[in-house]
């Protein structure tokens, strides 16, 4: 039609909220945190058949350069110190997923010494369910996360200032 | 195979009954493996004795029974191994429950240090001459002794299980 278009395709028009969500979705760096044999689990889906990379995902062992945190296994009373020490070092924003049986609800073991779901101490964002859940179950409770992160609303707003950060009630 | 199925004709009861005839309270056999009910008072020497000169040299485990009910309350069990003679002997000791208290094997071995902090900490029996005695698998502020019958399963704050159709 005649109509310049002098920058061609170099420019891309969108949402600053859609270009932040979709840059933490995609290199989501977990803190891996495995207690029992539900780490074994999560070793797996970072190996080479299921590949935890390709979604971006690196496990990062400090917890100063992670976003979310894996509570893999069973959580006794005496390690939880220990994980809330871990959850505060995290830098803003952060996401808890809580994977197993043992990490959702204390998992077959109702007894005294072992924490009934991680949910008494941390903000849970993504429960797996499973003993133990397999690597696909992970893969699939990674991309609802994903999907979750991409619901949040201003949260660069937030940052500069201005409003609130909008979670999703997902 | 040292020792026929008579326990009295293991060689390491035949010794010890020479040696320390007013400690030994029973000897029982089960399947090949024989066990000496011995007092608490001298387990040190009969321990030091097996370990010494019968070659006794391994203790495998430190652990207790809780048969709450009946007097003595808790029954130390000690399981020892000959490597030399590749033979292996079960010593039980009774523990009175209103006086939870013995030697500890630490002198003889090592490895009593922390076998004998599990017990502690998880029966409350405690073990004289032990240079180290304190919690190991509990968080140190812990009150109570969990593996005793009397200790709830979901612990003392928490409702007991009410059963899968409550």
């Amino acid at each position: 039609m005649g109509v310049d278009r002098p920058l061609g395709d170099n420019v891309i028009f969108t949402k600053l909220d859609a270009l932040v969500n979709w840059s933490r979705k995609s290199s989501l760096w977990p803190m891996t945190f495995g207690t029992a044999c539900c780490a074994i689990e999560m070793m797996a889906t970072g190996a080479a058949s299921h590949d935890f990379d390709r979604f971006g995902t690196i496990f990062r062992a400090s917890p100063r350069q992670a976003d979310c945190i894996i509570i893999a296994g069973t959580v006794t009373k005496k390690m939880l110190p220990v994980i809330k020490t871990i959850y505060e070092q995290m830098p803003e924003p952060k996401w808890v997923i809580a994977m197993g049986a043992c990490a959702c609800s204390g998992g077959i073991f109702d007894t005294y010494s072992v924490v009934q779901g991680i949910d008494e101490a941390l903000p849970v964002d993504v429960y797996i369910p499973g003993c133990p859940p397999r690597p696909e179950a992970l893969l699939y409770g990674l991309i609802k996360l994903q999907e979750k992160i991409m619901m949040e609303r201003n949260s660069f707003g937030n940052a500069l200032g201005f409003g609130e950060r909008v979670e999703p009630a997902v | 195979m040292k020792g026929t199925d008579m326990p009295e004709n293991h060689h390491a009861v035949i010794r010890l009954k020479k040696r320390f005839a007013d400690s030994i309270l029973d000897v029982g056999e089960f399947r090949g493996e024989v066990t000496i009910t011995v007092g608490k008072e001298d387990i040190t020497g009969i321990c030091g004795f097996l370990k010494e000169t019968l070659e006794y040299n391994f203790l495998t485990d430190v652990t207790a029974v809780d048969y709450l009910g009946q007097e003595p309350r808790f029954m130390m069990v000690y399981h020892l191994c000959s490597m030399s003679g590749r033979d292996r002997i079960r010593l039980k000791a009774p523990v009175a429950g209103s006086d939870p208290l013995i030697d500890s094997l630490v002198p003889l071995w090592k490895t009593a240090n922390w076998l004998e902090r599990e017990v502690f900490d998880l029966f409350g029996i405690t073990f004289n001459n032990h240079p180290d005695l304190r919690r190991i698998l509990l968080p140190n502020d812990w009150t109570g002794h969990p593996l005793r019958k009397d200790y709830p399963l979901q612990g003392p704050d928490r409702d007991p299980y009410k059963g899968r159709l409550a």
